[in-house]
């Protein structure tokens, strides 16, 4: 075991450095630059090429690259090229509420995608299943943003139960921290819901046409017990294959809700800093992501022996 | 001793204490004004960029020796002045009690660094640096300028109300050059920037500037008595502007700097909210032509361009078909400018397709696309595009109209490569009104060739008269020299105006709303308890 972990995450340095190049190659050929974003709309060609000068980005690329890469191999990730702030600094004001915010929607999505998708494969062909189905079509199909402005309409603006918009850290306390996540993580979960509960579900009716099911039945075990301990424990491994993808995709995908519910996120920031052209930011956050779905990754491919003693590393 | 706790009164005092943590929060919120603005802030340099959130910023945190009135005459904030009677030395003194929020007073020797730093970067202070002499401390609150000749312009630069406004760092902030941004958030200002609570692109708090003394004449526009009369203003970025009225009508913020124009229906009619347009923050559109390479490098073309665009399909594009909020105005300078004229106005204000096939055929136009860049990422410019590139269509121009984001325009922008090798033909930008209405500094007017902003025309007429402008303190010379530059402006294709159009601000009626001013200003606002 210890063996594949280790091979697996050496396995992930090639990985990180080829995005560490394709990243930088990416952000330096595209139009743009941090120099004309900070001087502003009206600043003259002699002002940017001040500024360009003094950003170290009138440099050959080469150099660029290597200051750069000696920096972050050194743990120093440099400074915004637009605030001046450490940009280590930055990600972790903003990793936190990204984090409770794919948390908190990965366990919703999970705990209604489950017994969704079980309960449409348990129901097989009859009007739960369909309801289901259709309702997963519909969850994957509404965009998210959409989901989110109905949900402030109602629960926010109607209702009253939820504020609009913003995030509050666990330290400002429970209500004000929960009552800010409610409506993003659920708006969020959406698409999840119905990606999962259609994953449950397929592997669920494979897995019943099984002899083993048909074993355990045979020799008297209740429907729920075939349920829990044959069906869902062998339809374990593409479901948590899933939820992993899930999450990943979850982390570097909740732009969209951190814009409408005015989060202050790892997407957000992406997204300034690229609008921004910074540079440091940019190329921080991915690297970031990049590690995030390596051990993600790694983390499913551990948790299969869990659920298939079969497979051994 | 105590008894065991219950599962019952464990959920109770749960229950009381979020209930008075909700209560406690509110309170402490009450005199917090919490204001989304246009776009969220990032650096705090304010003498190096001319973003208008940073000169939005600079007024809250620092302070500016003159201000403008509503008038806009230049009136004394941190200092007063007297002009010699040859009319070349100018002896400002600094007013008592001023410190900085490090609790160090403000000395003539800020103002000179400060002063020194700005004039580097802004057009206005470059042109006065040209015509002064010497700069000197005659004691700690007491400076003099006296320039080569007599001139109005120290006023006119000192009070400069937007763009780059000559706001006063400590001397040992001002030092930096203007290749390094600064980072310090030190200043003068009536707020000061909490830095442990500032998280850029996401929030900024500014608190009451306790040993800020406001002048005691009544606030007037930028000048005046800067009263803080709440504890907090947060301005928080909501990049989407549905959450932003959402929250304003929830009561969650107090203001909104500009309101999207197809959310303003929602605004209507609720009594908790107010909307409302500052005059003074109007800002003008204007479509720029590269003057070096073809097809723009032929005056003719330039103003077979000029007559294929009309301003009033733009407007609605902008703000709303037949909304008051978009003006026509044909001047170079703006309509509530010193400088309004209708020079030029037949062929600036509508679109005149068919006399701008005819100038092309006449000129030679030989159908050499038009390399529009069109920015999608900022509301206001994403609509102009498209408008521009249907009207040059129209008047018979072959149109390249290439959308990307603003990063990328004013990237491109700074090209004078032909086309092919990353150059480009044409842009259109807006500028706020009070940027529009300087005669010195409006960089659309400015004509010095490679000197000049993106396009680079090269017209010395117009810099013989903008310099002209920057000597004389006669109001009427200067008012017929402005006027003279609006003519070589339409008639050399400087730039085309492209109508005039004002933002939407928003806020709670629990506020009083922001005194009309060239910036959004945070002073004198008071918040119901």
């Amino acid at each position: 075991m210890m063996g594949f972990v280790t091979k697996r995450v050496l396995s992930a340095v090639p990985v990180l450095l080829m995005v560490v190049v394709i990243v930088f190659l990416v952000l330096r050929l595209s139009p743009g630059d941090p120099a004309a974003m900070i001087a502003g709309p009206n600043a003259t060609g002699e002002q940017l090429a001040q500024l360009r000068e003094s950003m170290g980005l009138n440099r050959p690329l080469l150099e660029q690259f290597f200051l750069w890469f000696g920096d972050i191999l050194r743990g120093d990730f440099g400074t915004s090229l637009v605030s001046g702030k450490p940009v280590t600094a930055l990600i972790g004001d903003r990793i936190g509420p990204t984090i409770w915010l794919s948390l908190v929607t990965i366990v919703i999505a999970v705990a209604v995608a489950l017994p969704m998708g079980v309960i449409a494969a348990w129901q097989q062909g009859k009007w739960v299943d369909r309801l289901v189905m259709a309702g997963s079509v519909l969850g994957f199909s509404v965009p998210v943003f959409i989901i989110g402005y109905v949900m402030i309409l109602v629960f926010a603006r109607i209702l009253g139960w939820f504020p609009v918009q913003g995030y509050k850290p666990p330290s400002a306390g429970l209500w004000e921290f929960f009552s800010r996540l409610v409506l993003p993580s659920v708006a969020l979960s959406f698409p999840y819901i119905a990606l999962i509960a259609r994953i449950v579900r397929t592997n669920v009716i494979e897995v019943m046409g099984e002899d083993y099911i048909r074993t355990a039945r045979a020799k008297g075990q209740t429907e729920r017990g075939v349920m829990t301990e044959h069906a869902l424990r062998n339809a374990a491994v593409p479901i948590v294959t899933i939820i992993g993808v899930s999450i990943a995709m979850l982390i570097s995908g909740v732009v969209v809700t951190e814009s409408v519910f005015n989060i202050p996120g790892l997407g957000r920031l992406m997204l300034e800093a690229v609008l921004a052209r910074d540079y440091t930011v940019i190329q921080a956050v991915i690297l970031l992501f990049s590690t995030i779905y390596v051990f993600i990754n790694l983390a499913v491919d551990l948790l299969y022996g869990v659920f298939d003693p079969r497979i051994r590393y | 001793m105590f008894a065991r706790p219950t599962a019952s009164s464990l959920l109770k005092s749960t229950l009381l204490a979020l209930a008075l943590g909700g209560s406690v929060g509110a309170a402490a919120q009450a005199q917090t004004i919490t204001a989304v603005m246009h776009a969220p802030l990032r650096a705090v340099d304010v003498q190096i960029s001319t973003a208008y959130i940073l000169r939005n910023y600079g007024y809250m945190v620092y302070d500016t020796l003159l201000a403008r009135n509503t008038k806009g005459e230049p009136k004394p904030q941190m200092a007063d002045w007297k002009v010699s009677d040859d009319g070349k030395t100018y002896t400002f003194t600094l007013r008592d009690g001023l410190k900085f929020h490090d609790g160090n007073p403000v000395t003539s020797a800020d103002a000179i660094a400060s002063i020194k730093r700005w004039a580097q970067v802004d057009k206005t202070g470059q042109v006065m640096m040209t015509l002064l002499a010497e700069m000197t401390a005659t004691d700690d609150k007491t400076f003099t300028m006296t320039f080569k000749e007599p001139t109005g312009i120290a006023l006119l630069a000192l009070s400069k109300p937007s763009g780059l406004a000559p706001f006063i760092l400590p001397a040992a902030v001002a030092a930096a050059p203007v290749s390094t941004p600064i980072t310090s958030t030190i200043g003068s200002g009536p707020f000061r920037l909490v830095e442990a609570e500032f998280q850029p692109g996401v929030s900024a708090t500014f608190e009451k500037f306790a040993d800020y003394i406001p002048r005691d004449e009544p606030a007037d526009g930028l000048a005046g008595g800067k009263v803080v009369k709440v504890d907090k203003v947060v301005w928080t970025s909501m990049p989407d502007p549905m959450t932003a009225v959402s929250a304003l009508m929830s009561g969650e913020i107090d203001y909104i700097e500009q309101t999207s124009p197809d959310l303003l229906p929602l605004l209507e009619g609720n009594a908790d909210v107010k909307t409302g347009r500052y005059e003074k923050q109007g800002s003008q559109n204007l479509a720029r032509m590269n003057h070096k390479i073809p097809p723009f490098d032929n005056p003719q073309v330039r103003e077979a361009a000029m007559l294929a665009l009309g301003q009033r399909p733009m407007l609605d594009a902008q703000v709303g078909a037949g909304s008051p909020n978009g003006t026509t105005c044909a001047a170079v300078y703006g309509c509530t400018s010193l400088y309004n004229t209708d020079y030029a106005a037949d062929r600036i204000l509508e679109a005149h397709p068919d006399e701008a096939k005819a100038k092309l055929k006449e000129a030679g136009y030989d159908g050499t696309p038009v390399f529009l860049m069109h920015a999608t990422d900022i509301p206001s410019l994403n609509a102009q595009g498209p408008v521009i590139a249907q009207q040059l269509r129209d008047g018979g121009f072959t149109v390249d109209m290439v959308s990307m984001d603003w990063a990328s325009v004013v990237a491109r922008r700074a090209s004078k490569a032909p086309v092919a090798e990353g150059g480009w033909n044409m842009f259109s930008t807006t500028n706020v009104l009070p940027d529009v209405g300087d005669a010195i500094g409006f960089i659309g007017a400015a004509a010095g060739g490679d000197a000049a902003w993106f396009g680079w025309p090269d017209v010395p007429a117009i810099e013989e008269r903008r310099m002209a402008i920057a000597r004389t303190a006669d109001v009427a010379e200067q008012k017929k020299l402005a006027l003279e530059i609006d003519e070589l402006v339409i008639d050399n294709g400087v730039m085309i105006p492209m109508g005039e159009f004002y933002n939407v601000a928003s806020w709670s009626t629990a506020v009083t709303p922001q005194m009309d001013a060239e910036a959004p200003i945070f002073w004198n606002m008071e918040k119901a308890e």
